[in-house]
């Protein structure tokens, strides 16, 4: 391995540790509950591997537990997944310069954590550098690792742990989820759409709109935020 | 569930997970935004992180928890203080971290 080489894998390494962190646990839960309504550990291991989405994996397993039918569940990923439309969308302007293979890689391993990285990321580091692809597409890589990783841990030690929620671990992406967030509000409208998207959120998840929340609180509010300032722009 | 039946399942799940992360960006990179929508995607990491974030700090078992007991949202306000001043990505997250494993060890929360 070259010396720049190694240099790039600890920086994505150093930047995807966080994510890490919060995947391991996450992951392991999955595959503890994976196990223990009856997935097996090939099936287990290659939802993680092709799915590779967080709060599906868990519905799901909790409706093939219930034995709801397949198109059910499938209808269901779609509705939770669908927020990654606007997470692919508003990456796309970094990606001009990106094969469609290299997006097609990237894509796969976009998630709301790799999505919150990047996005900080693609802003300071210039997105188009043939090193700051290959970096982002190794965070992306190392991540998912985790995952897999942490699935597999999971379903392997299955009843043994009673306690999936290692100390203090389970605030890993919460608090992730901080810095980036006071990373990406640059001035008053920006905090404004924060307060009001996740108000708004809270409200409708509180009001039982727990499929659709987060993608209603992101169009409304990103719309208000983006007419906004096209209005303050012409004055 | 049968075996077969959950592996054609989980093919059904990673094609409508893929789709909408691959789908804007393959279409999207090549083109030249219309402002509007420049604007509109400008606001989106704000937008979604917070819609994430909120609901995980104050919802507790589908319920608004305010309470003391609550641990990540007591945590969440000296993480995002030591995030804010420092800008720091590793200081905010440790922060909370330890926060929360010092609540549940000491407080027992």
């Amino acid at each position: 391995m070259s010396q720049s080489t190694a240099r790039m894998l600890t920086k994505a390494l150093q930047q995807a540790s966080p994510i890490i962190m919060g995947y391991l646990p996450v992951g392991f839960a999955y595959g503890v509950l994976a196990q223990n309504v009856g997935i097996s550990l090939l099936n287990t291991v290659l939802m993680s591997v092709i799915v590779y989405a967080g709060s599906s994996q868990l519905i799901a397993v909790g409706l093939i537990g219930s034995l709801i039918s397949p198109l059910s569940i499938i209808v269901t990923t779609l509705i939770v997944n669908l927020r990654h439309l606007l997470m692919s969308a508003a990456l796309s302007p970094y990606m001009k310069t990106w094969s469609s293979l290299q997006i097609a890689a990237f894509s796969f391993e976009l998630t709301d954590e790799t999505f919150a990285l990047h996005s900080q990321r693609f802003v300071h580091e210039s997105p188009h550098a043939p090193e700051e692809k290959r970096s982002a597409l190794a965070i992306n890589l190392l991540v998912q690792s985790s995952w897999v990783v942490g699935s597999w841990l999971g379903f392997s030690a299955g009843t043994l742990i009673p306690d999936v929620r290692p100390v203090g671990l389970d605030f890993a992406l919460p608090a992730m989820f901080i810095t980036l967030l006071v990373g990406q509000v640059k001035n008053g409208l920006h905090l404004m759409v924060a307060l009001l998207s996740g108000s708004l959120a809270t409200a409708l998840l509180l009001l039982g709109v727990d499929q659709w929340n987060v993608i209603v609180a992101t169009v409304v509010t990103a719309a208000l935020g983006a007419t906004l300032e096209g209005s303050w722009n012409k004055d | 569930m049968e075996q077969r039946l959950i592996f054609l399942t989980i093919l059904g799940m990673a094609l409508v997970t893929y789709l909408p992360r691959l789908a804007p960006a393959w279409l999207l990179s090549s083109r030249t935004l219309h402002p509007a929508m420049a604007r509109f995607l400008s606001f989106v990491p704000t937008a979604v992180l917070s819609a994430l974030l909120l609901p995980s700090l104050l919802v507790v078992e589908g319920r608004l928890n305010v309470t003391p007991q609550n641990v990540f949202l007591w945590a969440a306000i000296p993480t995002l203080l030591v995030a804010w001043r420092t800008r720091s990505f590793f200081g905010g997250v440790a922060t909370g971290l330890v926060l929360v494993a010092g609540a549940r060890l000491l407080l027992g929360l």
